[in-house]
């Protein structure tokens, strides 16, 4: 079987460059007539802010993924995961304590959802980082539309578990699935995405698709990709990595350069297409979340 | 002994060039991958793991030289001993160069890494270890220091031991390969302590240490 290209002919995709003028037009835009209205967190990245945040390149962003489940090598998921991973039909089981359970159509879930294009840094618990133009539905939709009961504390989240689809599963170097969980109120924090493209394409299979978590102030592993199942739940979900190194990687895994991997260091990292170290900022630099975390010791729970 | 065959006579004579070209192959991938696939989207790792991988692979190879040798009575291999050896020790260096470029040359992180972090530790001290034996790797070295050279070059077992537990206490999860060097390792070691690798020893250790090199009087 030949390698199949993308289904959308170049003349359809937008150049880079010009997407990025669209950008930022929309938040100069957004930026001059909302600014009152638009909660502070939702132009955390808009043009013009402190941070020196130039989006990666399309090419960078496709090519340099952790996704063991096509290999663990960063340019194994972008080598076999269009080949081997089928994202039509894909259906997301939604679960657990809520009075609106479900199986959802992919379609249907984000078309029901208001669309919403984010720029968000995205720092790996490796020291890398790259900034990732997202398209996407705000989780807080999907949970809302669930009714989610008085008991349900945390989401829980689900990869797809298919050897012959993901041909990385067929060694246990993690415990498939790949779990991961939030907090309520962090899944419900405006600024967390399910995300379902990157600068307005389709996401590609190697970054999660069809559907993929995005919390920019958490380590990337956090952003468990090719989503099956999301379920409320009343205790603290398992995640794949922490179960794999409990002294390395914890539950709330948020960026915090003061707390140091065990092995290496946090403190600064390197943003794709740079030479130079940059520190690391605390929560990523989206400080407006530091609130979720007061009274929480965050060297401990790391 | 027999007197070698026309073909190990021509082997001989153009063992060393051979080594070099080959202790240089991953110097020319690397090279052939910055102008072709390119070297990832961050060049800076995939090069410092391309020449740690290097530096391993060498010291592997050279060591596999004396137990080669002593299985097949081809002596002409002997050469590639020190030609790979310093391919190795070039390959860390080069690994050390880029590593204290990533961290912009800060003295204040590399000497935290060296002191805090245990792979980086060992690897430095991995280097550390390889340096006397790179500079004492030279026909006059060999000749003024006599037997305390091969007292002094036992340490490169230290620094492979080293080296391959570098590459494993840095790995996130997947320990296919630094294990598959340490098993690597583990069977040129065991090759020096059991008897086979002994008794073949001792027996050509009169020739080595003559002073006229056992190899024919070729200049590469």
């Amino acid at each position: 079987m030949l390698i199949k290209k993308p289904e959308i002919p170049s003349s359809e995709i937008t150049p880079e460059g010009l997407y990025l003028n669209r950008r930022q037009w929309i938040g100069a835009a957004a930026g001059a007539v909302a600014a009152a209205s638009v909660p502070s967190a939702l132009l955390a990245c808009a043009p013009g802010g402190e941070q020196d945040d130039k989006p990666n390149s399309y090419e960078d962003i496709t090519s340099y993924n952790n996704f063991y489940e096509f290999g663990t090598d960063k340019s194994d998921p972008a080598r076999n995961a269009p080949r081997t991973l089928r994202t039509s039909p894909w259906t997301v089981e939604i679960g657990g304590l809520c009075d609106r359970p479900g199986r959802y159509a992919f379609n249907d879930l984000v078309r029901a959802n208001r669309v919403v294009d984010r720029t968000y840094r995205m720092r790996c618990v490796e020291a890398w980082s790259m900034v990732i133009p997202w398209r996407g539905i705000q989780l807080r939709d999907v949970i809302n539309q669930a009714r989610p009961r008085a008991g349900a504390r945390f989401v829980e989240f689900t990869t797809l578990h298919d050897p012959a689809q993901m041909p990385g599963q067929r060694r246990q170097v993690l415990d498939w699935p790949y779990l991961e969980g939030l907090r309520m109120d962090e899944a419900m924090h405006p600024l967390t995405l399910l995300a379902t493209g990157i600068y307005g394409r389709p996401l590609p299979a190697q970054n999660g698709a069809p559907l993929r978590l995005v919390v920019p102030w958490k380590y990337g592993f956090k952003n468990i990709k090719s989503i099956v199942r999301i379920r409320f739940v009343d205790r603290q979900p398992r995640n794949t990595w922490q179960v794999s190194a409990p002294t390395e990687y914890g539950f709330y895994a948020n960026v915090n350069p003061q707390v140091d991997h065990p092995r290496w260091s946090q403190a600064r990292e390197r943003r794709i297409g740079e030479w130079r170290r940059r520190p690391t900022l605390m929560f990523n630099g989206y400080s407006e979340v530091a609130s979720l975390y007061s009274g929480l010791d965050l060297r401990r729970n790391f | 002994m027999a007197a070698p065959a026309p073909w190990q006579l021509q082997a001989a004579r153009w063992i060393r060039p051979v080594a070099w070209i080959g202790g240089l192959v991953p110097l020319l991938l690397m090279v052939l991958a910055a102008f072709t696939t390119g070297l990832s989207a961050d060049p800076i790792k995939e090069v410092t793991h391309r020449t740690g991988w290097a530096a391993l692979l060498m010291l592997m190879l050279s060591l596999s030289v004396t137990p080669l040798r002593a299985l097949t009575r081809w002596n002409w291999l002997a050469p590639v001993r020190r030609t790979l050896g310093l391919c190795a020790y070039g390959y860390a260096v080069v690994h050390f160069l880029i590593y204290m470029v990533d961290q912009g040359f800060s003295w204040g992180y590399i000497t935290e890494d060296i002191l805090e972090r245990p792979y980086v530790t060992v690897g430095f001290a991995a280097l550390v270890i390889l340096t006397p034996l790179a500079l004492t790797s030279t026909k006059g070295m060999i000749r003024r220091l006599g037997k305390r050279w091969q007292k002094l070059h036992r340490l490169v077992y230290v620094a492979a031991g080293l080296g391959v537990l570098h590459f494993l206490w840095l790995v996130k999860k997947d320990l296919r390969e630094p294990l598959i060097f340490a098993a690597v390792l583990a069977v040129l070691l065991l090759f020096r302590v059991l008897p086979i690798g002994k008794a073949k020893k001792q027996k050509r250790d009169p020739p080595r240490r003559a002073p006229a090199p056992e190899r024919p009087a070729v200049r590469g």
